[in-house]
C-alpha cells in the first residue's frame, strides 16, 4: 500500500466523464486540467504572475533537462523547484526516460535502466528507476512520474510486451526508492502499446500497487486516432474511479475533449506554446495563422470571444507584425494559447459539474466542424462515452472525413483553419518532445537575429512567411 | 490595463515645460505638461525604448508595475512598422496608442533607434534619410515620414534628420545641417493640425563641429516648434569633446522648451547630457545591457559609501553585474536587495543565471524589468539632486565612485 499526498474528490459526472477537485501539496486543482510544459523551470517568457492570471494550476518540468541544468542538487539547495522558480502552485515532473529515448541517438534500455551518452562529455551514463526518483525527490514536484520503458506506439512485436513487463518491474523499484511519499505523489504509467491484452495486464499490475494516480503512456506518438482513443477508453475503464488519470503528451483541444468524455483528468503538451512561436493561435474554430497575409489589415482580436489580456488589447494586424520577428510576438500568442487551454479546462469542469457536458461537447464540435464533418473517430469515441453528438454531426460527412483530412478556410477569414492539419494528428511526435521547442528557442533569443528579425530578402519575396 | 481616453492633441505654441530649478550650471529640473495627461512628467526623464510600441521583453501587463508616472513616457521609431503593417491599418484603429493599447502612455516618435532603424548616412541623399532596418534599407522622404506620423499620432515627434557620425567631412556635415533644416520645414509644412496634432520637436544636428552645432541650433530656434530633438550624438564623438558640443546646442536654444536627446545611454553620458541642459533621454542602453545579461546595481542616492561592498565583487564594475557569471549560480538573493521591482521582489540571481544558461526568454523579461526600474530610479535621483541644488556633487560622486570601482576590479583581476 502506497502513501499518497493528494485528495481526489469527484464533484460531478456525466457517464464516464468526471469533474474533480484534486488537492495537491501546493494547490487545489480543478479537473479536467491541462498542464503547460515549463521544461527548464519557466514557460516561454511568461512571468509567474501571468501564469497565475491565465489560470495555470499545475506546470510541468522536465527532469532530464533540469538535471542537466541547473541540476537537481542546485534546485534542492534552493529548497526545491517551487522555491527556485518561485511558483506557488502545483508542479509535475516526468521521469526523464522519455526525453532521453526521444532526444538521444544512443539511448539504450536494459533491465538496469536507460543507458545514454552524456550530452556534456559523451561518456556513457545510466538512469535507473532509483535515480530518476531520487532526482525527482530533490526537485520536489507535487507529482512525480515512474521511470517506464518507452517504446514507439508504431512498433509491434515482442518489444512491446517486454516494455510492458519491464515497466511493471520498474514500478516496484520506483516505489521502493521514493523517499517523500507524504509530500510527493508517484504516478505509475500504463504501457502496452496498442495491444488491449498488454494494456490490460499493465493496468491491473499497476492498480495492485495502489498508487496515488495513474498515467496512460505511450500515446500521442503518431498512432492513428482510432487506436488512440480506444487505448484511452480501455485504460480509463479499468483504472480506479477514485484516482486521477493523466493522458501523457496530449494537447490538442479536440483530443482533450474526447479523452475527458472518456474519463481522463489530466493532460500535458508543448503544442500550445510551441505553435504560438510559429504564429499560430488556438481559436474555437481550430487555429488562426497569424503570419497569413490576410492578417495585415485585420482589426479584430485573435478570438473575439476570448477575454484574455491579449484579445482585450491587440488586433490580429498588430500581432501579425510581431509574430516570428519579435520576442513579444511569441509571448503574446503563448499567453493567448495557454489562456485558451485553461478556459477549455474550466469549461470542461463546470459543464460536467453543472450537468450540461453533452451540450458543451456539441457546441465545441459545432464551432470546430461547422459543416457537421466531425471525424468518425470522434463520433465513435463519443458513442462509447455515451454522449449524443448527433445534433452537430452529419453522418454522411463524418464518413468522408475519415478518409481525407478536411482542411478548409473561410473566404472572409483565409487565415482561419478549421481543425488544422496538425490538429488531425499529422505531426504529433515532434510537438510532444519538448526538446524541439527548447532547441529552437535557443537560436530565438541568444542570437537576437536569425529567427526573430526577418531579413530583407525574405520580406520582399513574401512577408507572411518569413521567419 | 487602465484605458484612459486618448490624449488630446497639443498645440505647438502651448508651453510644454515649466522649469522648477536650475543647478549651478546648465542642468535643470522641470515638469513636462502634455494635454490630456493628468500626471505631469518630471524631467530630466527617461523614455523607455520600445519595439513597435511595446517594450522589447517586458510584458505590457507588467508596465504598470514600474514607477509611475515615470514609466508612461515611451520612445518608438515609426520605421519599426515599415513594410510590416500598413499605415491605413494603424490609422484605422486610431493610431499607435490604440494599436498597442497604451492609451494612458505618452509616445515620442524618433526615427533613429540604433538597433532596428540605424541611420545610414552614406545612403542618405537630398531626397530623404536612409535607415538600415530588419526589412532592408529604407530611404525615407519627409512626406512619407509625415504620413507615418499622421497615421500613428504620437504625442511628440522629432522632425526627420540627416544624422552623421563624428568623423564625416566638413562638407558632409554641412549638407547634413542644410537637409535637416529643410526637412524640418518640410515636415512642419506638411503637418496638418487635425491629422497630426502631436508636439513637434525640431531636430538639431551639426556633428562634432562646434560651429555646425551652433549654426544648426540657431536656425532651428527660429522655427515654431514645441521642443527640440538633438541628433547625431552617440555616433563616434569622444567623451571629451561631447560636453562642448552639447553646450553649443543648448546655449543656442530657448530655455523654456524641452530638449530631447537620443544615443546617450551610459549613466555617465546621461549625467553629461543633464549637465548640458538636456531634459529627455532615450537610448538602447537598457536593451543592450539586458541582452548581455547585465543588471544595474549602482546605488541610487549618489553616496559613495554604499558602493564599498561592491569593491570585493570582481564581477562588478560598480554600476552593473553580469548575471551570466557562474558565481551567481547559487545566489539566493535578489539583484538589488532593496529594489522594489517585480524581478527583485520575486526572483533570485541564481534563478536568472539559470534562465540565461538555458537560453530562456524569461531571463531577458526579468532583467529588462529590473534594469528599466533601476534606470528610472536613477533619473529620479538626478531630479532630486537638481532640486536640492546638489547636482554637481551628485555627478562628481557618481563618476568618482565608478573610477574607484574600475580600479578595484582591475586590481582583483
Ligand atoms: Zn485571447
Ligand atoms: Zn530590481
Amino acid at each position: 500500500n502506497c502513501s499518497m499526498a493528494l485528495q481526489f474528490e469527484i464533484l460531478g459526472r456525466f457517464n464516464r466523464a468526471r469533474a474533480a477537485r484534486l488537492t495537491l501539496p501546493h494547490y487545489v486543482c480543478q479537473t479536467p486540467l491541462f498542464m503547460p510544459v515549463g521544461t527548464q523551470g519557466t514557460i516561454k517568457g511568461l512571468t509567474n504572475t501571468q501564469l497565475e492570471e491565465i489560470g495555470c494550476q499545475i506546470i510541468l518540468g522536465n527532469t532530464y533537462h533540469l538535471e542537466l541544468r541547473p541540476t537537481s542538487e542546485l534546485i534542492d539547495e534552493f529548497g526545491g523547484l517551487h522555491k527556485f522558480m518561485n511558483w506557488p502552485r502545483a508542479m509535475l515532473t516526468d521521469s526523464g526516460g522519455f526525453q532521453m529515448v526521444s532526444l538521444l541517438h544512443l539511448a539504450d534500455i536494459t533491465e538496469n535502466g536507460v543507458t545514454f551518452q552524456s550530452p556534456v562529455d559523451g561518456k556513457p551514463m545510466l538512469l535507473t528507476p532509483e535515480e530518476s526518483i531520487q532526482i525527482q525527490n530533490r526537485i520536489g514536484a507535487d507529482i512525480i512520474m515512474a521511470l517506464d520503458d518507452v517504446v514507439k506506439t508504431t512498433i509491434t512485436g515482442p518489444r512491446i510486451e517486454e516494455a510492458m513487463h519491464r515497466t511493471l518491474r520498474w514500478i516496484d523499484r520506483c516505489i521502493a526508492a521514493h523517499k517523500r511519499p507524504h509530500e510527493q505523489n508517484l504516478f505509475g504509467i500504463v504501457q502496452g502499446g496498442l495491444d488491449p491484452v498488454l494494456r490490460d495486464l499493465c493496468v491491473r499490475g499497476l492498480v495492485d500497487r495502489d498508487l496515488p494516480g495513474y498515467a496512460i503512456g505511450g500515446l500521442a506518438g503518431g498512432e492513428d486516432k482510432d487506436s488512440f482513443w480506444r487505448v484511452v477508453a480501455q485504460c480509463t475503464a479499468a483504472l480506479p474511479e477514485n484516482k486521477p488519470r493523466y493522458v501523457m503528451g496530449v494537447g490538442y483541444p479536440l483530443d482533450i475533449v474526447v479523452c475527458s468524455a472518456l474519463g481522463a483528468d489530466m493532460y500535458d503538451c508543448v503544442y500550445p506554446t510551441r505553435t504560438a512561436r510559429f504564429g499560430t493561435a488556438l481559436v474555437p474554430e481550430g487555429v488562426l495563422k497569424l503570419k497569413h497575409q490576410a492578417m495585415t489589415s485585420d482589426t479584430r482580436p485573435i478570438d473575439p470571444t476570448c477575454e484574455c489580456m491579449v484579445c482585450k488589447n491587440y488586433t490580429r494586424a498588430y500581432i501579425h507584425c510581431l509574430v516570428t520577428k519579435d520576442a513579444m510576438g511569441s509571448q503574446l500568442v503563448s499567453y493567448h494559447n495557454l489562456f485558451y487551454m485553461m478556459k477549455l479546462s474550466r469549461n470542461l469542469h463546470s459543464s460536467i459539474v453543472e450537468g450540461r457536458f453533452p451540450e458543451f461537447v456539441c457546441e465545441f464540435l459545432q464551432k470546430m466542424f461547422p459543416k457537421g464533418n466531425v471525424p468518425e473517430w470522434v463520433c465513435n469515441a463519443m458513442e462509447v462515452a455515451g454522449i449524443d453528438i448527433s445534433s452537430c454531426c452529419s453522418s454522411f460527412l463524418s464518413q468522408e472525413s475519415n478518409i481525407t483530412d478536411i482542411r478548409e478556410s473561410r473566404e472572409d477569414d483565409p487565415a482561419l483553419v478549421y481543425r488544422a492539419k496538425e490538429d488531425a494528428g499529422a505531426d504529433i511526435s515532434s510537438c510532444c518532445s519538448s526538446f524541439l521547442s527548447q532547441q529552437s528557442n535557443i537560436s530565438d533569443i541568444t542570437e537576437d537575429g536569425p529567427e526573430m528579425v526577418c531579413r530583407a530578402e525574405d520580406v520582399r519575396v513574401d512577408t507572411s512567411f518569413c521567419s | 490595463m487602465i484605458a484612459l481616453k486618448p490624449p488630446r492633441l497639443a498645440a505647438p505654441e502651448k508651453k510644454m515645460l515649466s522649469i522648477k530649478s536650475w543647478s549651478k550650471g546648465r542642468a535643470r529640473a522641470g515638469v513636462l505638461h502634455l494635454p490630456g495627461f493628468p500626471h505631469p512628467i518630471e524631467t530630466p526623464a527617461l523614455l523607455i525604448t520600445t519595439r513597435k510600441g511595446l517594450p522589447y521583453f517586458t510584458p505590457p501587463d507588467h508596465l504598470h508595475s514600474l514607477p509611475s508616472p515615470d514609466s508612461t513616457l515611451l520612445q518608438f521609431s515609426p520605421l519599426h512598422f515599415w513594410e510590416v503593417i500598413s499605415l491605413s491599418a494603424i490609422s484605422n484603429v486610431g493610431g499607435l496608442h490604440k494599436l498597442v493599447s497604451l492609451q494612458d502612455h505618452i509616445f515620442a516618435a524618433v526615427p533613429r533607434d540604433d538597433v532596428a532603424s540605424v541611420p545610414e548616412y552614406q545612403s542618405t541623399n537630398k531626397i530623404g534619410a536612409s535607415f538600415e532596418t530588419p526589412c532592408g534599407r529604407c530611404l525615407l522622404k519627409p512626406t512619407e515620414y509625415m504620413e507615418m506620423i499622421s497615421a500613428m499620432k504620437p504625442n511628440i515627434w522629432a522632425t526627420l534628420a540627416d544624422e552623421v557620425p563624428a568623423w564625416v567631412s566638413e562638407k558632409r556635415n554641412k549638407a547634413s545641417i542644410e537637409r535637416t533644416i529643410r526637412w524640418l520645414d518640410d515636415c512642419v509644412g506638411t503637418r496638418s493640425a487635425d491629422t497630426t496634432g502631436g508636439a513637434v520637436f525640431g531636430s538639431v544636428v551639426g556633428g562634432s563641429r562646434i560651429e555646425g552645432r551652433q549654426l544648426c541650433a540657431q536656425e532651428v530656434a527660429k522655427r515654431s516648434v514645441s521642443g527640440y530633438w538633438i541628433g547625431g550624438f552617440g555616433l563616434g564623438e569622444t567623451v571629451e569633446e561631447r560636453s562642448a558640443l552639447l553646450n553649443a546646442v543648448t546655449d543656442n536654444l530657448p530655455k523654456e522648451k524641452p530638449r530631447h536627446i537620443s544615443g546617450l545611454g551610459l549613466p555617465e553620458e546621461v549625467l553629461q547630457g543633464v549637465a548640458a541642459g538636456v531634459d529627455l533621454f532615450d537610448s538602447m542602453y537598457i536593451y543592450h545591457l539586458t541582452l548581455g545579461g547585465f543588471a544595474l546595481i549602482f546605488p541610487l542616492d549618489g553616496t559613495r559609501h554604499d558602493a564599498d561592498h561592491l569593491i570585493s565583487d570582481c564581477n562588478s564594475d560598480g554600476t552593473k553585474i553580469n548575471l551570466k557569471a557562474i558565481s551567481y549560480r547559487k545566489d539566493k538573493s535578489p539583484i538589488v536587495a532593496c529594489c522594489k521591482c517585480f524581478t527583485c521582489q520575486h526572483h533570485t540571481k541564481g534563478y536568472i543565471n539559470h534562465l540565461f544558461n538555458v537560453h530562456e526568454m524569461l531571463a531577458q523579461t526579468l532583467l529588462e524589468i529590473h534594469n528599466t526600474h533601476h534606470f528610472l530610479g536613477f533619473f529620479r535621483s538626478i531630479r532630486e539632486a537638481i532640486n536640492a541644488g546638489k547636482f554637481e556633487e551628485f555627478r562628481q560622486n557618481f563618476v568618482e565612485r565608478r573610477r574607484d570601482n574600475l580600479m578595484a576590479t582591475a586590481l582583483c583581476a
